[in-house]
């Protein structure tokens, strides 16, 4: 069930890419581009064990956010939002555990099915692992500008 | 010649760029807009997008506070940029990020910010497969991390079919099939074919291929050549199996001796079904060729010989002992001189294979040509030997050694046009020089099927109209 307002879902449906941020061992922010997925209720994000040094981070401190803030990678709308929550690695199969979420994937990224097919060029790229977001709070810019305070709601009462 | 070799040994491995402050500050104010991060105080991540006024050279950055946030002023906050191009259908390209790090201090209504670390990744600069590559320690760690908290090994996987393909390196096949069915083809036509101990012919030479396919593996691994090598190809780089944590170093070390030993076997039974000194003493060059290509003490190719030792192994050897166990040791000078240009075009397939590696291959010691020798000599290298195989060929026929049909292997010589005109553009880019690489092993493979088919039209001549010569003189 849906608990983010409605142009946080559009924004989240429609972005081939947003910053998940995750808190390093030092108390660091650490920003990484990755395409969001999301289901209707949890946000999702893959990540290759290649670049795995963010699950490592996750795994220390589940506190994270992902923020949608580039009107080219939504299709030029310019509304922008920030949303923090919890995150955990799934990681029982890396293998293929992911490709539940192909068909979310392919709709942004068409040509992941066809890179998929040719897993053996390389194959270390699609042993993955699942970022499962739950959101807490939402931060939401209508017009995009850090001059206006965002609209804070907690992602657990937005859509009350 | 030294000189050029001095200067490949030290050519620096490349490396995803260090970012100093300057440079990340640089790249940051190359994006439309910056996303300053911080952590809040109930320790989850805060990102906001604005607009930084950034001084790269004094390593600063200054941007209006964002509306309803106060940034922490005594801890580490960053700026991050990020782009892609949506390419509709597709996806995306043209990926870069890069964030920098620093402490940011209010000063009126605005901030400054000092920059003190950066880092990012610009595809433009590094290649995602090469980006990738750089990150296999990375997957390893995952993966080890993960056994030891399940309490059992956890290991990346492809499906068998995909698995056997990579490791065997299947593919590269040709470059035994092609000689070894020619020389059975020749042997056919002077009169000599005996059906079993051809079949078993292929499939023992197919054996020594994999074998040597999967021990160069095993020693390039013992000599760190493949880890060395950051831009590995579909064609160069070795398999990876091993790196990549697929297969085992035991288990790839088990397979090479099992396609050695089952070659052997074969071996033996031919020469005991087809006995000769003539293929004794080719089985056993063979079998030297095979192993000493990478595996001490002879390690051919880490002396600048494996060049040699594969044409030498995947051309008179191959072609010459294919055609002795049809003959019984009998050897005439046809099938050698039809050897040539197979040696020389397989070889040549090495050659540029070998071109993406060098650095890599600089590194640990591994001396091929293409570490030895400057740019322009092994692009002016890769020219000589393809017009002396196709020379050979001509050459051949003219002195009535070969048929006359044999000249359909000429009908590649623009795909080796294509080759040598690919090289120069792509000497430096791994990647582009894939597509040519793929061109080069056309070229021997498409000049033995062509070869093959002159001899069948030898053969089919021979049976309907044999009063026909098709060998000049």
């Amino acid at each position: 069930m849906s608990t983010l307002p409605d142009p946080v879902e559009e924004l989240l449906n429609a972005a081939l890419v947003g910053e998940l941020t995750v808190v390093d061992g030092s108390g660091h922010p650490v920003t990484y581009p990755l395409i969001p997925l999301y289901d209707g209720e949890k946000i999702y994000l893959t990540s290759s064990t290649l670049f795995s040094r963010k699950l490592e981070h996750i795994k220390a401190n589940p506190k994270v956010s992902l923020s949608i803030t580039d009107p080219v990678a939504v299709g030029g709308r310019t509304d922008r939002v920030t949303i923090q929550g919890d995150a955990r690695v799934i990681e029982e199969d890396p293998h293929g555990g992911w490709e539940r979420l192909l068909p979310i994937w392919e709709k942004k990224e068409p040509s992941i099915v066809y890179f998929l097919k040719a897993r053996v060029a390389l194959p270390l790229f699609f042993e993955r692992s699942l970022i499962e977001i739950t959101p807490r709070q939402v931060l939401y810019w209508a017009d995009g500008s850090p001059a206006t305070a965002p609209v804070v709601s907690d992602a657990g009462k937005a859509a009350a | 010649m030294m000189a050029a070799a001095t200067a490949a040994r030290n050519e620096p491995m490349p490396r995803t760029p260090a970012l100093d402050v300057a440079a990340g500050l640089t790249k940051l104010a190359s994006y439309p807009y910056q996303i300053l991060t911080f952590v809040d105080d109930a320790g989850y991540p805060m990102s906001v997008a604005l607009t930084a006024d950034i001084d790269a050279p004094g390593g600063t950055a200054s941007f209006r506070a964002p509306a309803g946030f106060t940034v922490p002023t005594g801890v580490d906050v960053s700026l991050t940029g990020s782009h892609i191009r949506p390419q509709p259908g597709y996806g995306y390209d043209e990926r870069r990020h890069v964030t920098v790090w620093g402490r940011a201090a209010t000063v009126g209504d605005r901030m400054t910010f000092r920059a003190a670390r950066a880092w990012g990744w610009d595809e433009a600069e590094v290649p995602f497969f090469e980006y990738s590559e750089r990150s296999t320690a990375q997957s390893k760690k995952y993966f080890d991390a993960l056994s030891v908290e399940r309490g059992t090994p956890v290991k990346p996987k492809l499906s068998f079919g995909w698995l056997a393909l990579r490791t065997t390196r299947l593919p590269f096949l040709s470059a035994t099939i092609v000689p070894v069915v020619l020389g059975i083809v020749i042997a056919t036509r002077q009169g000599f074919f005996d059906p079993p101990t051809a079949i078993l012919t292929v499939i023992g030479s197919a054996f020594v291929q994999l074998g040597l396919n999967v021990a160069n593996d095993v020693f390039d691994s013992v000599q760190g050549a493949d880890e060395a090598n950051v831009t590995p190809t579909q064609f160069s780089g070795g398999s990876r199996v091993i790196q990549y944590g697929l297969v085992s170093f035991r288990q790839m070390a088990g397979l090479a001796t099992t396609f050695y030993v089952a070659a052997g076997l074969i071996g033996l039974l031919l020469l005991a079904l087809r006995g000769s000194p003539e293929l004794l003493i080719i089985g056993v060059a063979g079998f030297i060729v095979s192993i000493g290509y990478t595996a001490p003490p002879l390690k051919f190719v880490y002396r600048g010989l494996g060049e040699v030792a594969v044409a030498i192994g995947f051309g008179p050897l191959m072609l010459l002992g294919a055609y002795v166990v049809q003959t019984r040791g009998e050897l005439s000078w046809e099938p050698f001189v039809a050897s040539l240009p197979i040696a020389l075009l397989v070889m040549l397939i090495l050659y540029v294979n070998e071109i993406p590696d060098r650095r890599g291959d600089a590194r640990v010691g591994k001396r091929t040509l293409p570490v030895r020798l400057s740019k322009a000599t092994v692009i002016g290298g890769y020219r000589v030997a393809a017009i002396a195989a196709y020379v050979i060929l001509v050459a051949g026929v003219a002195v009535g050694l070969l048929p006359i049909p044999a000249l359909l292997a000429l009908l590649t010589i623009p795909l080796a046009l294509q080759v040598s005109r690919g090289l120069e553009p792509n000497y430096d880019n791994p990647y582009g020089l894939m597509a040519v690489m793929g061109v080069n092993v056309k070229v021997h493979l498409y000049a033995g099927l062509l070869l093959l088919a002159g001899y069948a039209v030898v053969l089919i001549l021979g049976a309907v109209a044999p009063s026909v010569d098709l060998f000049l003189g």
